[in-house]
């Protein structure tokens, strides 16, 4: 039941040249940046964009072999997919949104509404709007039918792409929950591509990061923290991230350099929690050994913190408590006194 | 709450107002010119009747065919990429431009008892011009144009992933273009049937030159006026009413589901 694919494709600047494996009852999410080939991915998955080289498998049946190979039309490849934008066609009742798949089945009509009720019931969707249209619907109620509809056809395969992306924040919360037990429902392997860290975290079992059409890091949340391999992924998962050479303890940025504590000679990458990142109003004096001056160019406040974004010589994000941003009187466009101590910055060689 | 409504600039107020004054115009005179005396008996005659009749039953016959061979056409034309494209629409939207008595002469050197095609389709029995078969022919030539290139806008305009979320959940062509495009395209189906069905009710220029005037058989509403214009200028004058009161009933009928908004 396993899915194998290996893809490779060109399409505009892109190039997307991916292996993935997703076992059955395994979520793997797709991150990455814009244009980096997630949509194009899923797409190629669905049968509806044609593989240049490369094999889709889905429980041992080839699903595409290439341009000479075996080429299954995604009306028969029992591959459930959930749009960016819900998708759910206006011009028929939300219960016959949801019936459409078992329809194509073959099942009766009636049949196929009664196991369209039970999907819509099951998405947390109340009886009353069964029979309207889906203009009438909200963002979040929209893509809950769009899972109900995906799932009601009884796919071996379910694919999401950013499932949550058109859905306003006060409803994705309560949608990310009933994505996360529908999905855990769901004995297929599922794909999900994900734009934000808490859906990666709250969804998947495994998190594959592309980046220009290559996976450049596969593994779990922990795994991503612990040593992100890219500036991309340590940005993702809230950390700085800088690429450079090392040479007796120090490390090269371009310009700026840190004191780190590591054996490690030539490329590195260097990633440093935002917590460790301290911010004084005035020179510090003490131990830390990287002490410069910034700029201060945003503030963006999290539930019990501020994250600070610094510029100047060295583009960084440190992590304070509101009160401290008072006392420092941090302000767009103010100076700042920074600190990392050398211990706190983690280095990866590359 | 009501947005507020602002105003068109003064100028552009009067230009409306002329133009509305401008297709009220004629109707107006048609009505002030109705000989209110004789409307019985000339509505009455068998003449009126038979030439409705005949109107209606090649108007829709248009219409439909239109619609059989426009669905197909509009698909290829919006969707297929190739490269045959270009000289297909000039071919399709042509008639839109040509002088119907143009098309009508071309249709007669085609499908006429010594043309092309005609000659042939003879031995089988069938013959087109003057027949009324002949005037379902020429007003087809002239309304699918209009019924193309408004259909073609439609799926144009379709979001394509539409079909794509159809097609993962087990729909096959087919039915994706039955349960999803064509309903999808709804709106411009129907404004581009009614748009052909307009153009077939007022077709003259084809109709005369390839099916003839013969009563009961190709004369329609139009030539019918026509017709009666030198003999009986009364006549003419309740038939174009006629006409003029069937479009309008049939517009405003259909208002709701053609042309949605105020």
């Amino acid at each position: 039941m396993s899915l194998h694919a290996d893809i490779e494709l060109r399409r505009g600047n892109l190039h997307l040249c991916a292996a993935l494996q997703v076992e059955p009852g395994e979520t793997l999410c797709l991150v990455g940046p814009n244009g980096a080939g997630k949509s194009s991915m899923l797409q190629v998955l669905a049968g509806l964009l044609p593989l240049e080289r490369g094999r889709v498998e889905l429980a041992g049946r080839v699903l595409d072999g290439g341009p000479r190979g075996v080429w299954v039309p995604p009306e028969a490849r029992g591959v459930g997919v959930v749009f960016q934008d819900p998708l759910l066609w206006p011009h028929l009742t939300v219960v016959d949104n949801v019936a459409f798949g078992p329809r194509c089945q073959g099942r009766p009509r009636r049949m196929a509404r009664t196991l369209a009720r039970e999907w819509l019931a099951r998405v947390g969707l109340s009886d009353e709007c069964f029979t309207q249209r889906p203009a009438v619907l909200s963002g979040g109620q929209a893509q809950r039918v769009a899972l109900a509809r995906a799932l009601a056809a009884a796919p071996s395969l379910l694919l999401l792409d950013e499932p949550l992306a058109a859905v306003d924040a006060s409803g994705r919360t309560a949608l990310r929950r009933l994505l996360r037990t529908r999905l855990f429902e769901f004995e297929g392997p599922r794909v999900v591509v994900a734009h934000q860290l808490e859906d990666a975290l709250a969804l998947a079992d495994r998190i594959a990061v592309l980046e220009g059409g290559r996976v450049v890091q596969c593994g779990t949340a922990a795994d991503l923290v612990a040593a992100p391999r890219s500036p991309y992924v340590a940005d993702f998962v809230g950390l700085n991230c800088f690429t450079g050479n090392c040479r007796g303890g120090v490390v090269d940025l371009g310009g700026v350099q840190l004191a780190v504590v590591t054996p490690l000679e030539g490329p590195v990458s260097v990633t440093v929690h935002p917590r460790a990142v301290s911010l004084f109003r005035t020179r510090p004096e003490g131990s830390p050994r990287n002490i410069w001056c910034a700029v201060v160019e945003g503030l963006e406040p999290t539930p019990d913190r501020v994250r600070v974004r610094l510029g100047g010589d060295l583009a960084l994000v440190a992590e304070v408590t509101p009160a401290a941003v008072a006392a420092l009187r941090l302000a767009d466009g103010g100076a700042v006194w920074v600190a990392m101590k050398a211990t706190e910055l983690q280095v990866v060689a590359r | 709450m009501s947005p507020v409504r602002r105003p068109l600039p003064g100028v552009l107020a009067l230009v409306v107002a002329l133009g509305v004054v401008f297709f009220l115009l004629p109707l107006v005179a048609l009505c002030l010119r109705t000989p209110v005396a004789r409307l019985g008996e000339l509505l009455g005659s068998g003449e009126l009747r038979d030439a409705l009749w005949l109107s209606l039953l090649c108007s829709l016959g248009a219409a439909s065919a239109s619609l059989l061979l426009g669905v197909p056409l509009a698909l290829w034309l919006a969707r297929s990429g190739s490269r045959w494209c270009v000289p297909v629409r000039v071919l399709v939207t042509l008639p839109m431009v040509l002088p119907p008595v143009v098309a009508g002469v071309a249709m007669l050197l085609a499908f006429g008892r010594n043309g092309m095609v005609g000659a042939w389709l003879l031995q089988f029995g069938v013959a087109l011009p003057f027949t009324t078969a002949g005037v379902v022919v020429a007003a087809t030539y002239v309304a699918l144009p209009f019924f193309v290139v408004t259909l073609e806008g439609g799926l144009r305009a379709l979001d394509r992933r539409h079909e794509d979320a159809a097609a993962t959940l087990g729909a096959g062509p087919w039915r994706v273009l039955c349960t999803v495009t064509v309903p999808m395209v709804g709106p411009s189906l129907r404004a581009g049937l009614l748009a052909a069905w307009a153009r077939a009710l007022g077709e003259f220029g084809a109709t005369i030159t390839f099916a003839g005037n013969l009563a009961g058989e190709t004369r329609t509403l139009p030539l019918a006026v026509y017709v009666a214009l030198e003999a009986e200028p009364d006549a003419a004058i309740v038939l174009s009413l006629v006409l003029v009161a069937l479009s309008a009933g049939v517009l405003f009928a259909l208002r709701r589901q053609w042309y949605p908004g105020p």
